[in-house]
């Protein structure tokens, strides 16, 4: 009840000067955030060509989504970038950082060199990785090469091409290398002596320890991996010139609607993709958060 | 756990002085082959992080001929330091690096400031309703921008913002969830006492802002900075849908044009383009280690 009571004049004047200070995102949040979202929403019943105005379907644009072959190819695609890169990128960004926190010579030199790929722009590592990927005289296929194995046409051809997206993704993880350091840092040192006086071994102790210990930035790392993954776009749309080649391989979910709405300029239809998007990643969050939820140790907290 | 410890048993003292050498050296041999699984480990991989560097360094210094050559040649012969000119001929790189500073500068003042004053209404002022509000703003952290680009380019073609930086730089000006975040925490580990003291004397909260809270949040800002000024320099997606006069490219797009448009014999001067577009990234991260490294973690670790 206490929560109803009419504000003093006090509470009103300090009131109105937090209003004041955050007013910059009072307006950013309702005109780019609130309004999009709700007429996005709108769009997405509509029938909505660029030059035209909006004209209600109802949820035409949502079933011709699911018989429309390219737009469930993007689905496979996207679900298969996510489900693949971001565990390989979990596992081996907490492997490097594990091996980081072995009290190693020259650590800062090793992360930098982890580090420096994740904010290089991703135009020019999409550039570079294109050509390393060239089949016929890139340099993956030539180390590839040195060990006796025949490369694959990888970007050229329709099985390899997610493949290589997602061995390119692993070159970016150094900021969850960081990351991973520093909470590995934070993991109570008595902790783990503590196991060692039990005759743990080395196994036991990650197991038992340390991966506990640091579960919460794992799952923080694992759910912000999975929203990007599901908007992953910039490196396919260099890579592929905005195609998703070969033969719609690499067509993502981001790719498709952005050719749906700004190559074949139909933004209702355009508008459900995106919804169904937001859809795809908030059920997999909740559904993380679910699973997590025996899983996560939140220490004292 | 700590019930399942059990402590080493009364007999191990006794085996110790019987067993001591052999042991020692058996521990020593474990160490050494430890230690070189560990460095060939981070040497292994130390090199698949490199390699693509090496490779665009050696590309973008490539004569036309040497580019298709296999095996492929790590050292040109000779190094050919004007496909470096002939990104600036060929391609007007020097107009996409005034383009991308005329973004990103502007961005990064936006960001500072509307961020410090953001974060401290919502770190350092007591108003009703405070909390319960920052806790949308966290949810807007996770709402992705593909929902919203739609009405966002509608919003933006009425105001006759397309072809113009504005639609990349006044959002800036309002605030983004990440930064408010990152600094409401830092804003909230300075003591209090300070700002008590100045209401005491009677000043306003703008004046307790700008006066004392500001200059001791200079490192904090600085993270701000240096995470906008990568972002605006490394976004690909805003400068694509609002920028179709390729006057206006920034540097991001400009190359990926020049990859798409030019074949393969100009490869190696495009990958003289794409080196430099880094080359600033590189030097702010060398100059600025630390800071890059405490601001992820600290991200990271909060979250």
């Amino acid at each position: 009840m206490a929560r109803f009571r009419t504000i003093t004049r006090r509470e009103s004047k300090s009131l109105i000067t937090g209003l004041l200070f955050i007013l910059p995102w009072i307006i950013g949040f309702l005109a780019f955030r609130v309004y999009p979202f709700f007429a996005s929403l709108y769009y997405s019943f509509t029938f909505y060509p660029i030059l035209d105005t909006p004209k209600w379907v109802g949820f035409d644009n949502y079933r011709d989504l699911f018989s429309d072959q390219r737009f469930l190819t993007s689905l496979y695609n996207s679900t298969y970038y996510a489900i693949f890169a971001v565990p390989l990128g979990t596992v081996v960004g907490i492997a490097l950082a594990m091996l980081l926190n072995m009290k190693v010579r020259g650590l800062s030199t090793f992360r930098t060199i982890f580090f420096l790929p994740s904010i290089t722009p991703v135009v020019a590592s999409a550039i570079v990785w294109l050509w390393m990927f060239n089949p016929r005289n890139g340099i993956i296929n030539f180390v590839l090469d040195l060990v006796g194995i025949r490369g694959p046409g990888w970007l050229g051809s329709p099985e390899w091409a997610k493949p290589a997206l997602i061995l390119m993704s692993l070159w970016s993880l150094g900021g969850a290398v960081v990351i991973y350091l520093a909470s590995l840092q934070d993991v109570p040192r008595e902790m783990l002596e503590a196991t060692d006086l039990d005759g743990a071994n080395a196994a036991q102790k990650i197991w038992f320890v340390t991966l506990p210990m640091i579960s919460p930035v794992i799952l923080f790392n694992v759910i912000t991996g999975l929203i990007g993954a599901f908007q992953f776009f910039t490196e396919v749309h260099v890579m592929t010139g905005g195609t998703g080649k070969p033969a719609d391989s690499t067509l993502m979910m981001s790719i498709y609607l952005w050719q749906t709405a700004f190559q074949f300029f139909k933004f209702g239809y355009a508008s459900a993709q995106a919804w169904m998007l937001f859809l795809i990643i908030i059920a997999f969050t909740v559904v993380l958060f679910r699973i997590s939820g025996r899983l996560v140790y939140y220490g004292g907290k | 756990m700590a019930s399942k410890l059990s402590l080493p048993t009364e007999a191990v003292p006794v085996q110790r002085s019987s067993n001591q050498r052999s042991r020692s050296s058996r521990v020593r041999g474990w160490r050494i082959l430890g230690s070189v699984l560990k460095y060939g480990a981070l040497l292994l991989c130390s090199a698949f992080f490199i390699l693509p560097w090496v490779w665009m360094i050696s590309t973008s210094l490539k004569n036309p001929q040497e580019l298709s050559v296999y095996p492929p040649i790590w050292i040109p012969h000779p190094i050919r330091w004007d496909n470096y000119l002939q990104a600036f001929r060929g391609a007007d790189f020097a107009t996409y690096l005034t383009n991308t500073l005329l973004v990103t500068v502007p961005s990064v003042i936006g960001a500072v400031l509307s961020n410090a004053l953001v974060a401290y209404g919502f770190g350092r002022v007591r108003w009703p309703g405070r909390d319960w509000i920052f806790g949308i703003v966290l949810a807007t952290l996770i709402l992705p921008s593909f929902v919203t680009f739609i009405p966002l380019y509608l919003i933006f073609r009425q105001l006759n913002w397309i072809n113009t930086y504005l639609p990349l730089v006044i959002p800036t000006f309002l605030g983004s969830p990440f930064f408010i975040f990152l600094l409401r925490q830092f804003f909230m580990g300075l003591p209090e006492e300070l700002s008590d003291a100045a209401r005491v004397d009677g000043a306003s909260e703008f004046r307790i802002f700008t006066q004392i809270i500001l200059p001791l949040a200079r490192p904090a800002l600085a993270v701000v900075a240096l995470f906008q000024f990568i972002g605006s320099w490394n976004d690909y997606f805003g400068p694509l849908i609002y920028l179709s006069d390729k006057a206006l490219y920034t540097i991001s797009l400009g190359i990926a044009n020049m990859q798409s448009s030019y074949g393969f014999m100009n490869f190696a001067w495009i990958m003289a383009a794409t080196c430099m577009s880094v080359l600033p990234i590189v030097v702010l991260f060398f100059f600025a280690q630390r800071m890059f490294i405490e601001g992820i973690a600290l991200t990271g670790l909060k979250g």
